[in-house]
């Protein structure tokens, strides 16, 4: 186990390694860093002085070793817009992300499992063909429209749910929760659902396919050969065994939605990270784009790293393999 | 060929199958879903209209000239003020005819997605056969990049590349690009490798034909079926790539919308309950990536040979 | 040596199939999977049901389990459980039988255990799912099972998971949960196949004291004479769907009456005839899509004649001796 541990570590951090290049060769080398670090309105003399302070003067491979001493300090430049520091800009906004992602995956789960677990279980009841015709257009729906029709139907028609920002929050350990308050609560409904749109077609598929390969399977007979009650095969016999795949898949897609929280945080006036990234994209407001870049890459390697030793743990076969 | 059997029907004539070319069974098969057969009248529609739009549209939107901001968010089915046009889709915050912005807004939400997923797919089978063909540490080399880039999201890799090099509609190809080649790549390698080991090629080599020739006459050719199927779906996810950093507005110019600006531009007029602006766009756009999509599952249906019962 | 035990009630049997038709229905059209079968167990009695793969062994035990999945369905005949159709029974009531006085074990050890959960947890439900009580008790009774099947360390190996058993061990974990109520019938469905031969022998061997101390019949199903001859009282053949002989076997593989049988037992390599080609059955088994008019065997059979294209009558030639066909090996029967 720790020799398997060891050696994931290992890749993570050279996938880590690669990536800092690439975001630094893309966003210093690509773009011209002095018209982005150096004030416009400088003369001469002070960009010559600033060039050299800045360490702009040496060869690429230097500079990227002091970016990467200093980015392993926590010093990833400071704002040109905030005037902060960027990864405290980002680390400031991490929770709402954080909360939202955590709510759509939540969501996608409640939601998708049953759905797809009816749709296995029943494969040619017309509910089921609606269930996986509905999965279809949650693959197919552009996420930006969908958060826009919510609005629509749901603030603007309805009047139910409120359409944009956080609402009210809760303080624990320094950060602000949503999900603590009835107001929030609501302001968290449409975002998290607009976000766990495409999860849950992909929770219900996962599921569905599952379900109908596991009901083949012998052990599954001989459960109910042992005069086990139906609802005892499905829920623990079958739904077991496809909670390994589902738990892995959701876990791995986490961090793909913790990316694509950008668009629906954009729609929802949501103050997370992702919004923050768009306006700086916006604004040219490079140290935030480093800073957002480089924590979403470190997270997406924790998560798959985090995701492989779950499966390990829920899955009694790997765990022996691994040993 | 099931679906025959079940449904109970005499088996076919035989002169009727003697004439049957590979392209004519590709088509009855690929009719046996309406729903596919729909999806493509659908996009047969759709494209006729994206390249008529300038002969077909009620109105030029790109020239201001003939916009009046007086008719500025007008409802479905109101009338300009002068009474020329009547605005079956209403009309956005410029007096813009939401008809005619979709149809050339089709235009480019088209051009850029086809035009990107078509060099992408250029780009992805290349090296994809390259790898596949020549093995070893150029195949390594390759496919740890497919691998590094497929294990990162779309938009996270998008807005990468749109952060290193700013915004624009080339820029927004080139994310394309670098976003879905890696899908190509690793389709046609891992047909290629299938491919490479059979007898047509090692003949060609025996005949000592030249590289290039054994790669693109004799071995692409044979991978087309997974890549033509791959093609579709990844016109559809270009298309929603396209049209979602186009919302964030890291896309095309406001200039000359795409259906993502469009919806994006309607976007503060759907609080205040003026939702054509945004809803009819969405709508275009979600009905050409169902259509894609529809087309694309049949196709990988009919042409997988692994999924023949 | 079984029946020595319950002389009494040896001509109750413990099961009676009769005119058992068991249907498919594809999209192909009717596979006829099982279409009259019928045969006796006796009480304490072990019955081997032997036949080519796809001769309809394994749909008949599922029939009797009752665990026939759509698109397939029992269509005709009666199964006589003690008395009981169980072919009229609801799902429920079937529920109560199944792994209570009627148990079966699979034939591949591999998979009938579920992988995910542990040994004492699918032990335990099973306790349970038929009686009422403790979690305890039920942990005890699950480890007595296991001792009585020659599992070393009961206690241990209940905390154990599938993987971590040999194929051998987990066939004897699943012969430990059937028996976990005693039933009065086990249906085994090739249990020993996938097995190593001297595992095989050992399981044979224990099955059968099993058998002999509880009263338990068993349906033996097996494409393997040998394990017939040693293990088996009675003996059917099926072939396409079909029972074709029906009796004791040490008669019916001394000197089978039908063809069928006759060709399968000459089949078998032995050690008597080293040098002599093996015999063998020509031509293939028949699709059970569309059967051919008549004796599904006529088309392979030496003795057919012309009026094998009517179907025949599984009847009495002799004394316990029952066969499907009009022209059967009786004279080697006298012969012999």
């Amino acid at each position: 186990m720790s020799v398997y541990l060891l050696r994931r570590l290992i890749q993570a951090a050279g996938v880590v390694l690669a990536m800092s290049i690439i975001v630094f060769v893309g966003v210093f080398a690509i773009g011209d860093p002095v018209e982005i670090l150096i004030s416009p309105d400088a003369d001469q003399f002070e960009r010559e002085r600033a060039i050299i302070a800045l360490g702009l003067d040496l060869p690429l491979w230097q500079q990227y070793l002091i970016f990467l001493g200093k980015a392993v300090q926590g010093d990833l430049g400071r704002s040109f817009v905030f005037n902060e520091p960027a990864l405290q800009l980002i680390l400031q906004r991490m929770p709402a992300t954080l909360e939202l992602a955590f709510a759509a995956t939540f969501g996608a789960i409640l939601i998708g499992l049953p759905l797809g677990l009816y749709a296995g279980l029943k494969p040619n009841s017309v509910g089921s063909k609606a269930i996986m015709a509905g999965s279809i257009l949650g693959f197919s729906l552009p996420t930006f429209w969908v958060g826009l029709m919510l609005i629509m139907v749901f603030a603007v028609q309805l009047g139910w749910l409120p359409s944009t920002g956080r609402g009210e929050t809760v303080e624990i350990l320094g950060t602000r929760w949503s999900f603590l308050t009835w107001n929030g609560l609501t302001h968290l409904a449409m975002p998290a659902l607009n976000l766990a749109l495409f999860k849950i077609s992909l929770v219900i598929r996962l599921t569905r396919a599952g379900v109908r390969e596991t009901m083949l399977m012998d052990y599954v007979k001989f459960a109910r050969a042992k005069g086990l009650s139906p609802f005892r095969v499905t829920f623990v016999h079958v739904f077991k065994n496809i909670l390994i795949p589902v738990v892995t898949v959701t876990g791995l897609e986490f961090g793909s939605t913790i990316a694509f929280s950008v668009v629906t945080e954009s729609i929802f006036a949501w103050p997370g990270m992702g919004k923050l990234i768009i306006d700086s994209i916006n604004v040219l407001d490079r140290p935030v784009i480093v800073a957002y870049l480089m924590i979403v890459v470190l997270m997406f390697i924790t998560i798959n790293l985090v995701v492989d030793l779950m499966y390990s743990v829920l899955d009694p076969r790997v765990r022996l393999d691994s040993k | 060929m099931s679906a025959v059997v079940g449904q109970g029907a005499p088996i076919e004539d035989p002169a009727k199958i003697k004439v049957e070319t590979p392209f004519r069974r590709f088509c009855s098969e690929f009719a046996e879903s309406k729903l596919a057969l729909g999806g493509l009248i659908v996009i047969s529609i759709i494209i006729v209209v994206a390249i008529l739009a300038p002969f077909i549209s009620p109105q030029d939107p790109y020239d201001l000239a003939v916009l009046d901001i007086m008719d500025g968010r007008l409802e479905p089915g109101e009338k300009s003020g002068d009474g020329s046009i009547t605005y079956w889709l209403g009309t956005d915050d410029q007096g813009r005819d939401m008809l005619s912005g979709i149809m050339y807004g089709l235009r480019i939400s088209l051009t850029v997605g086809a035009g990107s997923a078509f060099i992408a797919c250029m780009v992805g089978a290349s090296l994809g056969l390259a790898a596949a063909y020549a093995g070893g540490k150029t195949d390594s080399i390759i496919m740890r990049i497919v691998d590094l880039q497929l294990s990162f999201p779309s938009i996270l890799v998008a807005l990468m590349i749109l952060a290193f090099l700013g915004k624009s509609v080339t820029n927004v190809v080139i994310a394309i690009v670098v976003v879905e080649w890696a899908y190509y790549a690793r389709t046609v390698r891992g047909t290629a490798l299938v491919e490479r080991r059979r007898e047509y090629i090692e003949a060609a080599e025996c005949l000592a034909l030249p590289r290039y020739r054994i790669l693109f006459r004799h071995l692409l050719p044979n991978c087309l079926p997974p890549l033509i199927v791959i093609g579709t779906m990844q016109v559809a996810r270009a298309i929603a790539l396209e049209a979602t950093l186009s919302f964030l507005g890291l896309g095309v110019p406001i200039t000359e919308p795409s259906l993502g600006l469009l919806i994006a531009n309607g976007y503060e007029y759907m609080l205040s309950g003026k939702y054509w602006i945004s809803f009819y766009p969405g709508i275009a756009l979600l009905v050409t990536i169902v259509a894609i999509n529809l087309v694309g599952d049949q196709l990988r249906d009919v042409l997988n040979p692994r999924l023949q019962k | 040596m079984a029946d020595s035990l319950n002389p009494a009630t040896a001509a109750a049997p413990t099961l009676e199939v009769r005119n058992l038709q068991t249907h498919f229905f594809t999209r192909g059209g009717v596979v006829r999977a099982v279409d009259d079968v019928s045969f006796t167990i006796g009480r304490g009695k072990v019955l081997g049901l032997v036949g080519e793969s796809g001769s309809g062994k394994t749909v008949t035990g599922f029939s009797i389990m009752g665990l026939v999945d759509a698109p397939g369905r029992i269509v005709g005949g009666s199964i006589l459980f003690q008395g009981n159709d169980l072919a009229k029974l609801s799902e429920e009531e079937m529920r109560h039988l199944r792994g209570n006085r009627i148990a079966m074990i699979f034939q591949d050890p591999m998979m009938t255990l579920n992988p995910v959960l542990r040994i004492d947890t699918q032990m335990i439900e099973t306790v349970l799912a038929h009686e009422k009580v403790s979690e305890d008790e039920a942990r005890a009774r699950s480890r007595d099972a296991l001792g009585m099947v020659g599992i070393p360390s009961p206690d241990e190996r209940l905390k154990s998971y599938p993987h971590q058993f040999s194929g051998g061990m987990r066939q004897r974990v699943a012969i430990a949960i059937a028996l976990l109520h005693r039933p009065d019938l086990i249906v085994a469905d090739e249990p020993t196949t996938a097995l190593d031969v001297t595992i095989q022998g050992q399981i044979l061997a224990e099955v059968q004291k099993l058998c002999a101390t509880t009263g338990t019949a068993m349906l033996w199903i097996t494409h393997d004479l040998s394990v017939v001859a040693g293990l088996a009282d009675d003996i059917a053949v099926m072939y396409a769907g079909r029972v074709v002989e029906h009796g004791d076997v040490g008669e019916v593989l001394d000197a089978p009456l039908h063809p069928y049988t006759h060709g399968l037992i000459g089949s078998v390599p032995s050690r008597n005839k080293r040098g002599e080609p093996l015999r063998q059955i020509p031509g293939m088994t028949p699709s059970l899509l569309n059967l051919p008019e008549g004796c599904s065997f006529r088309a392979r059979c030496p003795r057919a004649q012309a009026d094998c294209v009517v179907m025949p009558e599984l009847k009495p030639w002799l004394p316990g001796r029952l066969a499907r066909c009009h022209h059967p090996h009786l004279e080697e029967v006298v012969a012999a």
